[in-house]
């Protein structure tokens, strides 16, 4: 099955069985309209952000993870060596679509690469499911989403602050809430 | 869509709440001539399931208004499995939803599996299954037990517990623990199948259809039950797929999907069964789902047990050393298996590069996970595709013209483990 029919395509790539779609951040939208009416993904199973700060390829230190091309670092404790580089990642956020045709049974995976505070096209008038999958990826990895109709934190707390999925968060990093000072 | 062309639809148009599909704002008509109450339900009532909190908007003793606010039980799983090994990152899924806990973990190791190319030896895609289908019964059991209860019938919960208890003994003795088993392994299972698991699993396949009819004379022609469950919580099949409902919630409106049918994984396309559909969408066909449902597990049980009876002797997991521990007994006199033992579970092993979504029907329906790897020994991104979340967000659009005291028993039948929602 090609897709070279959906608006914004830039490229399509096959892994493990799964086909990914990229697609331009800016008519993400409009892709996914495509898909639902023409393509018959009338379901949306999941909506994914991650966060791609420190991939290996930056070599740059992440909490807990320090992967490097020559091996373990003796020098830094808890590093791992890597058997070889992962690919680079265009920029720093990945969102994630998966998309289901119901009855056909296929899927698909629509990707858009955003970095930090670029605004990512809300997909909730085309699936009303991704309202929640939506609020996740803010609470959780700050993703702004443009046209959401009710963008709130629904895991944390309304006054959270941070986004405690990013890679920059400390695992345990909650801030102190009521120290000597108040 | 596969509905029947014969039966009619649910109801007409859709009943999504717009401009937010799940929140139902009330009338601002009913604002100037009614005294609208907010009533907050929750996050500690007992019959929210867990820690869910609904405002509700009443009107009288009809609800014109409902938010859901989660939350209250979330954990962190996902950041806290960035940071542990694959191997040990195992152990995390079964706690997300602790009530389907044996599904979770699969998926999480057919992610695994998936990005190493493993085949797993057939006895463990069959033990696999058994347990996944004994764990179907667990949760639509706990399901049935306390929505029952929720609506009066206190004696539905000893009876759902009784047989409970039997599928839990059988997870002790099979795996060692009761809940949270951790039995699968990438490549396998974590141990052989104990000599005494197979008569005891048949006395209990011998037993459970009977209890099935038990549960059905207590509560099916039970006025009470009927006049609490028939027509209400209506979800259109149109609606359904529009808010992602999968597992019974979506086969109770009329879509015969169900990925074992749909995408056979483990050996599903070797066991006969049959996919229970109904098309009224009312609370009372989810239940009917749920029924159908247990008594298709335990034949699943019956011919996986068949199978598994013949497979005694066979490997349990796939001898590949760079995954799999060795042998407990090869460590008293080989050194290599030490090695091997010592970098599997202080490093870890390590994962290609890729990103896989893995997909099983849980108890709760569509159970997906996303996963990432850098190419090291922990995972770089872990998601999981939580039916329960998603069958809460049909709360505003089931919830037209109900009662408060239909609120319950609509929000029960979505069939929601608060520690998935919230994870």
């Amino acid at each position: 099955m090609t897709y070279e029919g959906v608006p914004g395509l830039v490229e399509t790539k096959e892994g493990y069985g799964e086909t990914t779609l990229i697609v331009d951040p800016a008519r993400l939208r409009e892709a996914c309209f495509y898909l639902r009416d023409e393509e018959g993904f009338n379901f949306l199973s999941d909506v994914t952000a991650a966060d791609y700060l420190g991939w290996p390829q930056t070599k740059e230190a992440v909490a807990g993870y320090k992967g490097s091309a020559a091996g373990r670092n003796i020098n830094s404790p808890g590093s791992w060596g890597l058997a070889r580089l992962p690919e680079p990642r265009p920029s720093r956020f990945c969102m994630n679509y998966h998309l289901l045709a119901v009855p056909a049974g296929t899927r698909v995976r629509v990707q858009a690469w955003v970095e930090d505070g670029d605004p990512v096209q809300s997909v909730v008038n085309v699936w009303p499911t991704a309202d929640w999958h939506e609020r996740e990826a803010f609470d959780m990895m700050g993703i702004p989403f443009e046209g959401h109709p009710n963008l709130r934190r629904i895991l944390m707390d309304d006054d959270w602050e941070g986004h405690p999925l990013r890679k920059d968060y400390p695992i345990g990093g909650e801030p102190v809430r009521f120290s000597g000072d108040e | 869509m596969t509905i029947a062309p014969d039966k009619p639809a649910i109801y007409r148009g859709t009943r999504i709440p717009s401009p937010i599909p799940t929140v139902l704002q009330v009338d601002p008509s009913l604002r100037v001539d009614d005294d609208i109450l907010q009533v907050n339900f929750g996050p500690n009532h007992p019959s929210t399931h867990g820690v869910l909190r609904l405002i509700v908007d009443l009107d009288g003793e009809s609800v014109v208004g409902l938010e859901a606010v989660i939350g209250y039980l979330h954990t962190g799983f996902e950041k806290n499995m960035e940071h542990k090994t694959w191997w040990k990152a195992i152990t995390y899924p079964g706690r997300i939803d602790y009530l389907s806990f044996q599904n979770n973990e699969l998926v999480f190791v057919l992610a695994i599996e998936k990005l190493l190319g493993l085949e797993t030896p057939p006895k463990a895609s069959w033990m696999r299954m058994l347990l996944c289908e004994l764990n179907r019964i667990h949760s639509h059991l706990v399901w049935l037990a306390t929505a029952a209860l929720e609506l009066g019938a206190i004696s539905m919960f000893w009876y759902c517990f009784r047989e409970r208890e039997r599928i839990l003994d059988l997870f002790e003795l099979c795996c060692g623990t009761r809940m949270h088993t951790r039995y699968f392994q990438a490549g396998g299972l974590a141990e052989d199948i104990p000599r005494g698991f197979f008569p005891e699993c048949r006395a209990f396949v011998g037993r459970m259809p009977g209890a099935v009819d038990e549960y059905e004379t207590i509560i099916d022609r039970n006025a009470i039950w009927l006049e609490r469950t028939k027509g209400l919580g209506l979800l259109s099949a149109a609606d359904a797929i529009a808010l992602g409902q999968s597992g019974p919630v979506l086969r109770a409106s009329g879509v015969d999907w169900d990925l074992r049918k749909a995408e056979p994984y483990l050996a599903y396309d070797e066991v006969e069964f049959r996919v229970p559909v109904y098309y009224n969408g009312d609370v009372y066909d989810r239940y009917r789902v749920h029924m159908d449902e247990m008594r298709e597990s335990t034949r699943i049980v019956d011919q996986a047990l068949d199978r598994l009876e013949q497979m005694q002797g066979d490997p349990w997991i796939v001898d590949d050393r760079r995954v799999v521990l060795p042998p407990r007994h090869e460590l008293h006199t080989s050194m290599e298996s030490l090695i091997h033992h010592f970098k599997i579970v202080t490093e870890g092993y390590r994962v290609p590069e890729g990103e896989v979504y893995t997909v099983v029907e849980s108890s709760r329906g569509e159970l997906g996970c996303y996963v990432v790897s850098s190419g090291g020994p922990k995972p770089w991104r872990v998601k999981f595709r939580a039916p329960s979340l998603v069958a809460l967000e049909a709360t505003a659009t089931c919830m037209s013209d109900a009662l408060v005291a239909d609120l319950i028993a609509i929000v029960g039948s979505l069939d929601t483990v608060m520690g998935e929602v919230d994870r």
